[in-house]
């Protein structure tokens, strides 16, 4: 059936003027063919391999959003968590590796590389807990490197000495890179119930239950359906549910197109296509914003939890059926740094980090990009984490924590990270100390899958 | 298989943007499929479907209209059909 003029011009408005893009195109590789006694060895395999599959990825993906007229904004890639094949390694050859995939990540151009990570949601292994120690070094001396670590799961409950060691982790992070905003650890990512085949960053890494190599595809696209939103001001909230639906197949038909093509030309299986919601800093391309559009008079407020569940449902539904293989994380983000509308809301005091917390346990990811004050003690970074996950274990749901303790810096104070990381108010946090509880350690065991009130 | 594209081109209305777009496709040698233009408040607004028979001239392609653009203050852009499909039709 031809297509008609309104059509046509509807697509070209909502690239030109609604900022649509396809967020990120990521390459998923195995790297556990790579693994060997001699690290030297490790080292060569591991960049062989990168190269070798996403040597092409960037060309290709900037071909096809020629071609197709719709922006790709990343190229990424995302690998076995390292601490899968770091054997017997030291922390100094760790932190070598992640010079390596920083090398590989500069050699294909990609601009960010994810799965310097561990999971340890039950128990560390020796290598993991090599990983570990290596995070701050590798997160302070690398740029394109980015890591995360699973500390929980709704099968296996909260490894509750994992998360006190992250809270160390971040926080030393913060201090090797206080010279830069603390910017390491918006590199770094602790999970709930992490997805193997979640294509955005910081938290991407390449599963135990991937193939060899998969190119999946993350959409974007606030500001196409707030704009959406603004042409049906009266519509009751039903219809707001059908609006953004009908919105979200349109966005995920054209990414799942674009990601198809790429992996057609690269000659590896396409993945999944990634249906969240992922705001920028540009004009318009708030999800905050949609809140607001929806009618709350600034995020945060009472209903904000209300209109985001309606949102993330609703975009789900829409996402669901234009895509066959729907996977990631698939729901709103909301970090804070890249949200216009989330900075304001902060800074006009009706958003807060409590707010934040209660407003993931109906989108996804989690506390996301959140700067805080500079002398928050590890344990409560700790503590936050903790909170984070237990919502995640709860709900049977991902939930993540990308805080940044920016050294020096007070409550108030906004910090400038540049970029597709944006800009954010300083939080502070609550001055009673969770160091007790932490310090417990053990595991918060598997919860209950019945009696769910 | 045929390859087709949407060619639109906007901007305020004067005399001549048909004949240099359509010159140029038929430079590179590109049938046009369907054509149609309106003029909405001094504004024109033409789409055309094109057969894009050799995809490797897409760059010299996208420099002649960047020229065009230019000189006659427009906007043009090309985009292969399928996305309007995928987007617009279940």
């Amino acid at each position: 059936m031809a297509i008609a003029h309104s059509e046509i011009q509807e697509t070209i408005r909502m690239v030109e003027l609604e900022s649509l893009d396809i967020r990120t195109v990521t390459m998923g590789i195995s790297l556990r063919n790579c693994a060997d006694s001699d690290f030297e060895i490790v080292k060569k395999k591991v960049y062989q391999k990168i190269t070798d599959y996403a040597g092409k990825l960037k060309p290709v993906a900037e071909q096809v959003e020629k071609e197709y007229g719709i922006p790709i904004i990343n190229k990424r890639i995302s690998i076995t968590p390292i601490a899968e094949i770091l054997g017997d390694a030291t922390v100094e050859q760790a932190i070598e590796l992640a010079h390596v995939l920083d090398k590989a990540a500069h050699q294909t151009g990609v601009d960010f590389i994810g799965g310097y990570s561990a999971l340890v949601h039950k128990g560390m292994t020796n290598s993991d807990l090599t990983l570990l120690n290596a995070i701050p070094q590798a997160l302070a001396t690398t740029e394109r490197v980015c890591s995360s670590v699973s500390i929980g799961s709704t099968r296996a409950g909260i490894n509750m000495d994992a998360v006190r060691k992250l809270g160390e982790v971040i926080k030393e992070t913060a201090e090797l890179t206080k010279d830069n905003q603390s910017i390491g650890c918006a590199k770094f990512v602790a999970f709930c119930n992490p997805v193997e085949d979640n294509p955005f960053m910081a938290g991407a890494f390449h599963g135990s239950g991937e193939g060899e190599a998969v190119l999946s595809v993350g959409v974007s696209g606030p500001g196409v359906v707030l704009n959406a939103l603004k042409r049906y001001p009266n519509a009751d909230l039903g219809e707001v549910a059908d609006v953004i639906k009908k919105t979200a197949f349109k966005i995920t038909r054209a990414g799942e197109l674009l990601g198809r093509v790429v992996a057609e030309r690269l000659n590896v299986p396409f993945g999944i296509m990634d249906l969240s919601l992922a705001p920028t800093n540009a004009m318009n391309d708030s999800v905050a914003e949609i809140l607001e559009e929806i009618g709350l008079e600034s995020v945060g407020t009472h209903g904000t939890i209300a209109a985001l569940a309606l949102m993330n449902d609703a975009v789900k539904k829409g996402g669901a059926m234009a895509s066959s293989y729907v996977g990631g994380l698939s729901g709103a983000f909301i970090p804070v740094s890249e949200d216009n509308g989330m900075i304001r809301g902060i800074e006009d005091g009706s958003l807060t980090l409590d707010k934040l917390e209660a407003m993931t346990c109906v989108c996804s990811v989690g506390l996301d990009m959140i700067a805080l004050s500079g002398d928050a003690e590890p344990e409560t970074l700790a503590g936050i984490i903790a909170d984070e996950a237990a919502i995640g274990m709860i709900n049977k749901k991902t939930t993540a924590v990308r805080i940044i303790p920016v050294i020096g810096k007070e409550e108030g104070e906004i910090v400038e990270f540049g970029g597709l990381l944006g800009r954010a108010p300083i939080i502070g946090v609550k001055p009673f100390s969770s160091e007790k509880m932490i310090k417990r350690g053990g595991r918060i065991p598997a919860p209950l899958q019945s009696l769910i009130n | 298989m045929q390859k087709r594209a949407v060619v639109t081109v906007v901007g305020k209305d004067k005399v001549g943007i048909i004949a240099r777009v359509t010159s140029v496709l038929a430079e590179f040698n590109m049938n046009i499929h369907d054509i149609s233009q309106t003029i909405l408040q001094d504004y024109f607004t033409m789409m055309m479907i094109v057969d894009i028979a050799e995809q490797n001239h897409l760059e010299q392609l996208l420099k002649a209209f960047e020229t065009i653009e230019d000189e006659m203050n427009l906007s043009i852009s090309i985009q292969l059909e399928d996305v309007f499909q995928a987007m617009h039709r279940i």
